[in-house]
């Protein structure tokens, strides 16, 4: 089977203008052939053909598409864009692209020039590209069914040169991100007005600003994804239906880092993910029905930190290990439900030996309340006045939410679902 | 002057008190370090009992002894030794035997466990504490003239050390809320050693970079090397201004 294919290609190869129309054309460009110009290929080509493109390094400024071509990268080529063209514009369904290097696209301040531009169409994958040194990676606008799968987008390295956004989807639908790996942009990922879209097992490590940015993004699934060490980590906004399950959201530290920031998102789900060593691991503004269920929040300054604005999160089953402060608000909170967590500061007892400690654990203490009102009392973090007060505290509350207690906190670490790839990407 | 340091010295390490300081603090540290699997926690929880028992243990000791050996002082005095070496030694005498004490019992378990930067800052920052403590006492006892009044101001100015001033600070960052607190905050940290030994410990552990603006602020006063600088130029100077003043007192002093 395998060597009849290889023959096949080799006839593609050698022999490519016998085909015949009515049959799919296959043209090869390369430095060394006479088919020097990609562009002028794609002129030749009809719908449903394929173009190989050789090893090389073609800069060819801005190249549209607006046929629905298969391209296969051998080898590696390089469409460069000089610095100062879109390299390439794809306006037509059913594109494939596989396997190409897309370099120093133009930059600017007035128009979002992409390395790889898809616009207004369906059915599009990009598989196997590396993207180097762009302004905007992949720019995705009015689409539908399109998959960027093991690509990899780095920017950032020439100094003085702005990046943007990595992947940058706009209005599109039914998208599909898999194993990409991001750096050195400003967004890993921008979502505006994407729907139904799956977003699994990418890496969006030292972005400048956030790993992950969605708005009006609804009905999503997050799953496997790394987030790590980004500026200002995630920050997810004015959503429904948000899913995020089994990520990793690490060292992301600053003022204003969180590992995920929740801004008026409704009826979403947390589950399964590892919180680790962010400042706030997360921030919760005006969010409503949000479950946030067996992740691991360890060693962060705060595990959570929900403001008052918002309404029915549940909370449960889930680790704080190591953390600072587990849990701030900012007024009178209520949650809908905060149950049968691990909570490592507990301190109390289980006289009968169900697992489930007698007396409840409350995870606001006197100090969190303090350094929210007023930040320059960290001067006095871990000092012995400070836990004498947060014990009185504990003892008597008085400044403390009454409500805002575990009732039934666990006494053992919770075994924990999360998929180990994620934790072995270290 | 060698003499007399060295008789204070051998007398205060023959002391019950001390071994048992020493006793205690040795069990304490190997304790923490062999239940806590992670060092950095044990470390942690070993600051919080040295910030709270090094002051106390140095300025309460010192004073008694001070008031205990005051006719011991008298004799000396009628002896041809300056006042001035006479007063320095019994400081010396003190303080290399509370910082022998400290070391045995807490340095040689943080060594033995966690010989890092975060380890030697905190031996570091520890034997400063003791011989501040130590200073401020000789201070103390050299204006109260009253044994009981004396031991009474001291257990004061320790509790005022250790929890009053943290208090105050409290108070007064709430009530000045709404100006930039960013100067006061490194004023107020620098007036309490104990705060700026506290400041400087977490600081080299590193939890505080979780912390945001204000510890940012710290790093910026603190660490690095001209924080570093400035941060164990104050700690000395806590060492040597109530020393100084207590020796121009006792001077003077009409014993």
């Amino acid at each position: 089977m395998g060597r009849v294919f290889t023959f096949k290609i080799s006839l593609f190869l050698f022999f490519p203008f016998w085909i015949l129309n009515g049959y799919a054309t296959t043209i090869v460009v390369s430095p060394v052939n006479q088919q020097k110009v990609i562009s002028n290929a794609f002129q030749q080509l009809k719908d449903g053909d394929t173009l190989i493109v050789k090893s090389g390094v073609y800069q060819e400024g801005a190249i549209l598409l607006n046929k629905g071509l298969t391209i296969i990268g051998e080898g590696l080529p390089v469409i460069d864009g000089e610095n100062k063209y879109e390299n390439l514009l794809v306006e037509h369904d059913n594109v494939r692209i596989k396997g190409v290097v897309f370099k120093n696209s133009g930059s600017s301040s007035f128009t979002d020039i992409a390395a790889l531009k898809i616009k207004n169409s369906k059915n599009i994958v990009v598989e196997n590209c590396r993207f180097e040194n762009n302004f905007f990676g992949i720019h995705t606008i009015n689409s539908s069914n399109v998959s960027y799968l093991n690509n990899e987008l780095i920017s950032g390295m020439t100094k003085g040169k702005p990046s943007s956004n990595g992947i940058h989807c706009w209005k599109s639908k039914h998208l599909t991100l898999k194993n990409n790996t991001i750096k050195g942009h400003r967004d890993g990922i921008y979502f505006e007005f994407v729907t139904q879209s799956l977003i699994e097992n990418n890496h969006s490590v030292g972005n400048k600003r956030y790993g992950l940015h969605f708005m009006f993004s609804h009905d999503n699934l997050y799953k496997k994804n790394e987030f790590r060490s980004n500026g200002a980590g995630v920050a997810v906004m004015y959503s429904k239906r948000v899913h995020m399950v089994n990520n990793l959201f690490a060292e992301n530290w600053g003022n204003a880092a969180y590992g995920v920031l929740l801004k008026e998102i409704d009826d979403s789900k947390i589950e399964n993910n590892v919180f680790h060593e962010n400042t706030i691991a997360i921030l919760s503004d005006g969010a409503n029905r949000i479950q946030i269920f067996n992740n691991q929040f360890l060693k962060n300054g705060w595990a959570l930190k929900v403001q008052a604005s918002c309404s029915d999160v549940e909370l449960n089953q889930n680790n704080f290990i190591g953390n600072t402060f587990d849990l701030a608000t900012n007024g009178n909170l209520v949650m809908k439900s905060m149950d049968r967590n691990y909570w490592d500061k507990y301190e109390g007892y289980d006289l009968n030996k169900d697992g489930i400690g007698d007396v409840p654990y409350r995870p606001i203490t006197f100090y969190s309340l303090i350094i929210e009102r007023n930040p320059g009392t960290l001067m006095l973090f871990r000092s012995f006045f400070v836990k004498l007060m947060d014990k009185a505290e504990s003892v008597f509350p008085s400044l403390t939410p009454e409500n805002l207690k575990d009732t039934a906190p666990v006494m053992k670490k919770i075994k924990h679902l999360t998929n180990d790839s994620v934790f072995s990407n270290k | 002057m060698k003499k007399v340091v060295k008789y204070v010295a051998f007398d205060i390490l023959r002391n019950k008190i001390v071994i048992a300081y020493m006793v205690f603090l040795f069990l304490f540290s190997m304790g923490l370090f062999i239940i806590e699997e992670v060092p950095e926690k044990s470390l942690l929880s070993l600051l919080t009992l040295n910030l709270i028992l090094i002051p106390l243990i140095s300025i309460m000791f010192s004073t008694i002894y001070i008031y205990n050996s005051s006719e011991f002082i008298e004799l000396l005095a009628a002896q041809p030794i300056q006042r001035k070496s006479l007063w320095l030694s019994f400081f010396i005498g003190l303080a290399s035997a509370l910082s022998l004490a400290f070391f045995i019992g807490c340095g040689i378990p943080v060594l033995l466990f966690s010989a890092n930067s975060v380890g030697i800052i905190m031996i570091i920052t520890g034997w400063i504490l003791s011989v501040i403590f130590v200073s401020v006492s000789m201070f103390i006892s050299v204006y109260i003239k009253d044994k009981t009044k004396g031991i009474g101001v001291s257990l004061l100015t320790w509790l005022y050390f250790t929890l009053l001033f943290d208090g105050v600070v409290l108070f007064v960052l709430f009530q000045l809320l709404e100006y930039p607190l960013e100067k006061l905050i490194i004023g107020l940290s620098v007036m309490n050693p104990i705060d700026l030994v506290r400041i400087i410990s977490l600081l080299n552990m590193d939890v505080s970079a979780l912390m945001g603006a204000t510890s940012a602020i710290f790093k910026q006063s603190f660490a690095g090397n001209m924080g570093s600088l400035f941060s164990f130029g104050v700690l000395i100077l806590w060492m040597i201004l109530p020393l100084y003043l207590s020796v121009r007192k006792f001077d003077k002093k009409d014993l």
